[in-house]
């Protein structure tokens, strides 16, 4: 089963402190939405609202179509998947993972036969007579994965599920998570800090940071478009450039930075549509600096910079650039294998106009 | 090497000491339970287990070590049960005062046996309740409820709150958590709080003595037995009930290791 969920105008209040700041949120039913951001960003606090352990101070949260916002986890269509699985240690993994039917008063034989099929769905069925403490973590994780949805859920939360995993396991597991949201079709909501995570699982990822939304789409958008500097800068590497609008029309504007001017389509300014004197910041990933000018595509020169350092990277070459013209900051950029670059050695700069974003400077990076 | 050799012999001297300072009292009486004459004092004139045999024919032990045997039953899992909800109580929700509440419930450990029983016969005496078997229960559930709160509410540990949450989230309601989650999870420090107080309340001589009347428990007996004079008949109770106590804590190491070895 599945469901859409609906939050609206939710904040959450510790004292002080605002976990969540009117945070407002429509998904659709069978999306794997990602709530990604740093730690205490409030992407568990909304989690943990979703799943009835806390209540929002302000808002409504609605699970396909049922205002939901105080009815407890019991009660709710939702299970959660803990970040320490939370699986009973005293407990075989049949019945861990039949505890859900149990309390929903299914027959022994009868929730037995369940679970062993959700144990099979997760390739522990050879295991069901062990308890957890006999598992590894990741073997730990498909068992209470397996226990959330046996009780057949809307919608499963899972709470920072692969972060006790090392990084090698943690990558089998997101595509295993992925497959297994696919089959079974419900709606999952996935609490992580790890982007790369993120964008490998999810259909849509929320950008969030200090209780706010910042961004949300899917990733290929959050990652090429975002409409905030967090979010650019949470989403991979980035190099913010500051500069101004000199001249803006309906299709395109002109902006002037220390690297020099360059036209840019209105549809890069994301966030917000270009006013001539506008202050902004470029966002530029990279992987989108070229340094050759043969590179296809019209492309847009900014110079030249001087290597000062540069490190191979199998897939590229991550070097740190200084611009000659000015005294901006240094820039990160990724070469392609066969670009030969040395230390010291001044290379052309170019990128190419649809590949940079352009967003309102905040008082940071002006 | 010399220091070395002297400092190992007077540390080993010192152990034996020790351990013949603890047990000594106790080698002696089962020394002089087997003891073939009138008198447990020495000299030892030989083995004999015919006051075994005494003991196992008074009926009047018999049925004192049967009522003991019943009120360490009874009162350790009421006690057991009452510390448990207690424990869960203030260790799982917001309770007003619960500070003060902790205190309270541990308070009754800091107060003379003698004290609480006399405090007892004088509520019992006022509310008309006549002495029995039954008050001296309740007597050992006043001593021991403090000790099964404190040990079980000690290991009600943070670790376990998500544990909950989840059995929660799948639908439990209070009870069904408690019974089928947090209880057995908790298994081991339950089990060590009911042994505890099993053989505390085994071993108690002064609720017993003054809360009881006709029904006496084993201390109680053998206290009677001792005012007509040392015999060895007592040392050979005594050597039994010495037999009981470690006989539970054998089972409760036996279960708390077992359990702890496989987690």
């Amino acid at each position: 089963m599945t469901a859409s969920v609906t939050i609206e105008n939710v904040s959450k209040i510790f004292g002080a402190f605002t976990a969540l700041d009117n945070v407002s949120l429509d998904i659709r039913a069978g999306e794997f939405i990602v709530l990604l951001g740093p730690s205490g960003c409030g992407k568990t606090t909304l989690l943990s609202i979703l799943g009835g352990f806390q209540s929002p101070s302000a808002g409504r949260v609605t699970i396909a179509g049922q205002d939901m916002t105080y009815v407890a986890p019991a009660k709710r269509p939702t299970t959660t998947m803990f970040q320490d699985y939370a699986l009973f240690p005293h407990m075989r993994l049949v019945d861990n993972v039949g505890f859900g039917l149990r309390m929903r008063g299914l027959a022994k034989a009868e929730r037995d036969e369940k679970a062993l099929g959700f144990l099979d769905l997760v390739g522990l069925k050879a295991s069901a007579g062990k308890r957890p403490h006999e598992l590894s973590g990741g073997q730990r994780q498909r068992v209470a994965l397996a226990r959330a949805l046996a009780v057949d859920p809307d919608v499963l939360l899972l709470d920072e599920p692969l972060g006790a995993l090392d990084l090698k396991l943690r990558r089998q597991m997101q595509d295993e998570l992925k497959a297994i949201q696919k089959r079974v079709g419900t709606t999952f909501v996935h609490v992580t800090h790890d982007q790369e995570e993120a964008m490998a699982i999810a259909d849509r990822i929320v950008v969030m940071n200090q209780g706010r939304i910042e961004d949300f789409g899917p990733p290929s958008e959050i990652y090429m478009r975002p409409r905030s500097l967090f979010s650019a800068g949470f989403m991979g590497e980035v190099n913010f450039v500051s500069g101004r609008v000199a001249a803006a029309d309906a299709s395109s504007a002109r902006v002037e930075t220390p690297l020099g001017s360059l036209a840019l389509p209105t549809g890069n300014f994301t966030a917000s549509a270009p006013k001539a004197g506008d202050r902004i910041t470029l966002t530029i990933r990279p992987e989108h600096f070229r340094s050759d000018d043969k590179a296809e595509g019209p492309t847009v020169a900014l110079g030249e910079a001087r290597v000062v350092g540069s490190a191979f990277f199998g897939t590229h070459y991550r070097c740190h650039l200084e611009p000659c013209a000015t005294d901006t900051r240094a820039l990160v950029a990724h070469l392609p294998q066969s670009a030969s670059v040395r230390e010291g050695e001044i290379v052309p700069l170019a990128v190419r106009a649809s590949d940079v974003v352009a967003l309102p400077a905040t008082g940071g990076h002006a | 090497m010399l220091r070395q050799i002297s400092a190992n012999v007077l540390s080993w001297t010192y152990l034996v000491l020790v351990y013949a300072f603890i047990f000594l009292p106790v080698a002696v009486l089962v020394l002089f339970s087997f003891q073939d004459g009138r008198l447990p004092v020495p000299p030892f004139n030989g083995f004999s287990l015919q006051w075994y045999g005494a003991v196992f024919a008074d009926r009047k032990l018999m049925a004192a070590l049967g009522n003991s045997m019943v009120v360490a039953l009874v009162s350790s899992v009421i006690s057991v049960l009452l510390g448990f909800l207690a424990a869960y109580a203030l260790a799982r929700y917001k309770l007003p005062g619960s500070a003060l509440q902790r205190g309270l419930l541990i308070a009754p450990m800091t107060v003379s046996y003698l004290i609480i029983a006399l405090g007892l016969l004088s509520l019992m005496n006022a509310l008309h309740v006549p002495l029995s078997l039954m008050t001296v229960g309740i007597g050992h559930v006043v001593i021991n409820l403090p000790l099964c709160f404190a040990i079980i509410y000690a290991s009600m540990g943070d670790h376990h709150i998500n544990i909950e949450r989840a059995a929660r989230d799948l639908g439990a309601n209070d009870f069904k958590l408690m019974a089928l989650v947090t209880a057995p999870m908790l298994m081991p420090s339950i089990l060590a709080a009911f042994f505890l107080s099993v053989t505390f309340s085994w071993d108690e001589f002064i609720i017993a003595f003054l809360l009881s009347r006709f029904d006496v428990t084993l201390p109680v007996e053998i206290w009677s037995m001792l005012r007509s004079g040392l015999n060895p008949k007592t040392n050979a109770i005594g050597s039994l009930v010495f037999l009981a106590s470690v006989a539970v804590l054998l089972i409760l190491e036996l279960s708390l290791f077992g359990r702890t070895k496989k987690q």
